[in-house]
């Protein structure tokens, strides 16, 4: 197993030196507590968590866990989330190798600065997707380092409620992944 | 044919092999213990569910096979769980069965409940929560497989009240592939790559050392080992956990690396210039400080657990197979190091200079421990079954006692559990009746499981029990006297309360005590006459006696302290 890469983006928030593991899970009850479980008392810091059923396939999930490689050995984590015996397969995508993709959805009071609210919104390529009297609700989905400059461009605004759904990643074409 | 949930369960464990099952009923699991009476297997009612657990290991480590326990839920299953947490750290092979409260009351705070599976995920290699009376089959079945196969270690099914009683249509699953164990593969082929780099190293190596550890024993490869090691010459050592892989006898042995390993032992990995490490895991009480443990040696580490490699200690080369495996494709390989007369002179030199030593023992006692276990495997009869608790007294069984076949020493390593002796020796005189048991226990690990006298006595298990009772918790006292200026703090226990001879007679056992020379071979005489009950010798020890060769907690292994008698000119 090779080093892991040194993060590409730019961002602050996202750890130096991340990989994403895409975990193919068996979709039992507990499985996600048995994981959660493991990374905690091996002392592997998590950064980000997604899951959802796996393609057309109910008896499978997918875990796309965003680890922080600093916190224990990459080879580490993976060697012990192998162990489990609910988890199928684990494909190890370092940044460089992944499709990496994240949606954001924050909700704004456009009470008093409705105009830089939606200059902010189409300078980030994002979308309204709900709209009142007083806020909006807005959605990016695109590369998590859009998300963190979102993000920070919100910063500026009162009132704002903002949730992020962690990354899903896929291989990048034409790249070969580890297993 | 329809069964219960309850009956399938009794049935699937008889389709399994079981023969015995160490367990204490209750509630929640009251429906399984019904079928029980209809069983072939013997049911073993032990008096406090750690004592189940303890003996279903102690059966495992004797015989090789996966023990079994069951137990009722919530208090039932929280007792056993210090038993499944030292089968996980010593990969044990268990199988675990606990009731649990109706379904439909599961997650109410109902009487008895506990999240079992939950409380056990972190300790189990895995475990079930049954669903419906229709996978009890698969569940058992895979929880065998899964205990049994890859890395050994304990499996718990956790069994609703109200699926044991149901009904199901009776079936059992015929191949691996109906276990639905998706994520599950233990063969793992042996890359030829790995071996081929393994012989280069070996080939240029002139101080190896065969790093031998409970792996060994648990992939039954002694015979392999033998083999490989009388062909290379190379000089073995056997840890903690792979004490009886290697006869203590064999001129190639240098016993037990580590903390309170013999000298040449310890050594002898510290100058080595090539480690072949078997089934061991480069544990803290083997390695002392890490960054100068055998500082100048490649290693090859071969386990079935890849998650081990390069854990403590990078790996020159990692070879994921079993051990058997592994040797022999080594020897298949005609894998040779260079001529080994030079280390060979070496490692005898420090042999001969630092033997384990203690001190004269005196007429009138108080009794040498050393002494009291060398006189005990003197009059025992070959391939007798040692087991112990956890301390002073574990550390001088497994330096004095010579062990000469697998299964022969049954300990607690990686969990260091107080009061696995007496337990486990039940266990393994129930796994091995044919062979003479002895605990070597201290008298504080007496104290906390030596209610399962009773069960021995009832059940007709005659063990015999060795207390090396220096009224102390005599390791940490060990400590407390070398490392905490003589502070006494919460050690002293008594010698004489409680009276062990009365306790073990109201139990129903021989009761025997010695304090001088001459009684310490007659009671062992007494107690060998004795084949029908459990016998219990109180011998009362020295409380000064420590504990040597001696490798403080984090310092380096080249800091070795010998026994005082062979200290005086520089080590």
């Amino acid at each position: 197993m090779t080093a892991p890469e040194p993060y590409l983006g730019t961002t602050n928030r996202t750890p130096v030196r991340h990989h994403i593991l895409s975990v193919l899970v068996e979709n039992k009850a507990g499985v996600l507590a048995r994981i959660a479980g493991l990374f905690a008392r091996r002392g592997f810091n998590i950064y980000s968590l997604a899951v959802a059923p796996a393609e057309g396939n109910a008896r499978f999930s997918r875990v796309t866990i965003v680890v922080d490689a600093e916190s224990a050995p990459l080879e580490q984590i993976v060697g012990q989330l192998n162990k489990l015996v609910n988890v199928v397969a684990i494909t190890d995508l370092a940044p460089k190798d992944a499709m990496e993709r994240e949606l954001l959805l924050a909700t704004l009071s456009i009470v008093n600065d409705r105009s830089s609210v939606l200059d902010v919104v189409a300078n980030a390529g994002a979308s309204i997707v709900d709209v009142n009297a007083t806020s909006v609700t807005v959605m990016l989905a695109g590369p998590p380092s859009a998300c963190d400059q979102l993000e920070k461009a919100l910063e500026s605004f009162t009132e704002v409620e903002l949730q992020r759904t962690g990354r899903v990643a896929l291989p990048r074409l034409g790249q070969t992944v580890s297993a | 044919m329809q069964l219960t949930g309850a009956q399938a369960l009794i049935k699937s464990l008889e389709q399994e092999g079981v023969d015995t099952i160490f367990g204490l009923p209750g509630g929640a699991i009251l429906p399984v213990y019904d079928p029980i009476l209809d069983s072939s297997i013997r049911h073993i009612l032990v008096r406090h569910e750690q004592g189940a657990g303890h003996m279903a290991e102690g059966y495992a480590l004797a015989t090789g096979k996966p023990g079994v326990a069951m137990v009722t839920s919530g208090p039932g299953a929280t007792n056993i769980v210090t038993p499944i947490g030292n089968a996980h750290m010593d990969s044990t092979p268990l199988v675990v069965i606990t009731g649990q409260v109706a379904t439909a009351s599961i997650g109410s705070d109902a009487f008895q409940e506990c999240d079992i599976t939950g409380i056990t995920m972190g300790i189990t290699k895995h475990n079930f929560l049954i669903q419906s009376a229709h996978e009890i089959p698969r569940v058992v079945a895979s929880a065998f497989y899964l205990a049994t196969t890859g890395r050994p270690g304990p499996v718990l099914i956790d069994l609703p009240k109200d699926i044991a009683q149901s009904k199901m249509e009776w079936w059992y699953p015929t191949s691996i592939e109906e276990l639905d164990l998706p994520g599950y593969n233990p063969e793992i082929p042996i890359d030829a790559n790995d071996v081929a780099r393994a012989v280069e190293l070996i080939a240029a190596s002139e101080r190896p050392v065969l790093y031998v550890g409970g792996g060994t024993l648990k992939s039954h490869a002694h015979k392999e080992l033998l083999a490989f090691a009388e062909r290379t010459k190379m000089p073995v050592v056997t840890t903690l956990m792979a004490r009886g892989a290697f006869p203590d006898s064999h001129e190639q042995h240098l016993g037990m690396p580590g903390m309170h390993g013999m000298y040449s032992a310890v050594t002898a990995l510290q100058k080595a210039d090539l480690l072949i490490s078997l089934g061991a895991r480069f544990d803290d009480r083997v390695t002392g400080q890490i960054s100068s443990f055998a500082a100048g040696a490649k290693i090859i580490h071969v386990d079935i657990d890849r998650a081990e490699f390069n854990k403590v200690r990078q790996a020159d080369v990692a070879m994921q197979t079993n051990i058997v495996a592994a040797l022999t494709a080594l020897e298949a390989a005609k894998a040779m190091p260079q001529n080994l007369d030079v280390w060979w002179k070496e490692i005898r030199t420090w042999q001969e200079r630092y033997p384990l030593a203690y001190d004269e023992p005196l007429a009138d006692g108080p009794l040498r421990p050393q002494a009291v276990i060398e006189a005990i495997a003197a009059k025992a009869a070959p391939g007798t079954i040692v087991t112990s608790g956890v301390g002073q007294h574990q550390m001088w069984a497994s330096q004095h006692w010579k062990f000469e076949e697998p299964g022969t020493w049954v300990n607690s390593g990686g969990a260091g559990t107080m009061g696995f002796g007496v337990p486990a020796a039940i266990g393994a005189k129930v796994g091995r009746p044919d062979r003479t048991v002895w605990c070597i226990d201290g008298d504080g690990c007496f104290q906390m499981t030596a209610q399962e006298l009773v069960t021995a006595r009832a059940e007709g298990i005659p063990i015999k029990v060795a207390i090396l009772n220096n009224a102390y918790l005599g390791m940490v006292r060990q400590w407390q006297e070398m490392f905490y200026e003589e502070r006494y703090s919460e050690v002293y226990l008594s010698a004489d309360l409680p009276d062990y001879v009365m306790w073990a007679e109201s139990m129903g056992c021989v009761g025997l005590r010695a304090r001088t020379l001459q009684e310490m071979y007659d009671v062992i005489d007494q107690a060998n006459k004795i084949n029908d009950v459990p016998v219990v010798i109180d011998f009362r020890t020295d409380s000064s006696e420590k504990v040597f060769p001696m490798v403080a907690a984090g310092a380096s292994n080249d800091d070795i302290m010998v026994h005082p008698s062979l200290r005086g000119d520089a080590q």
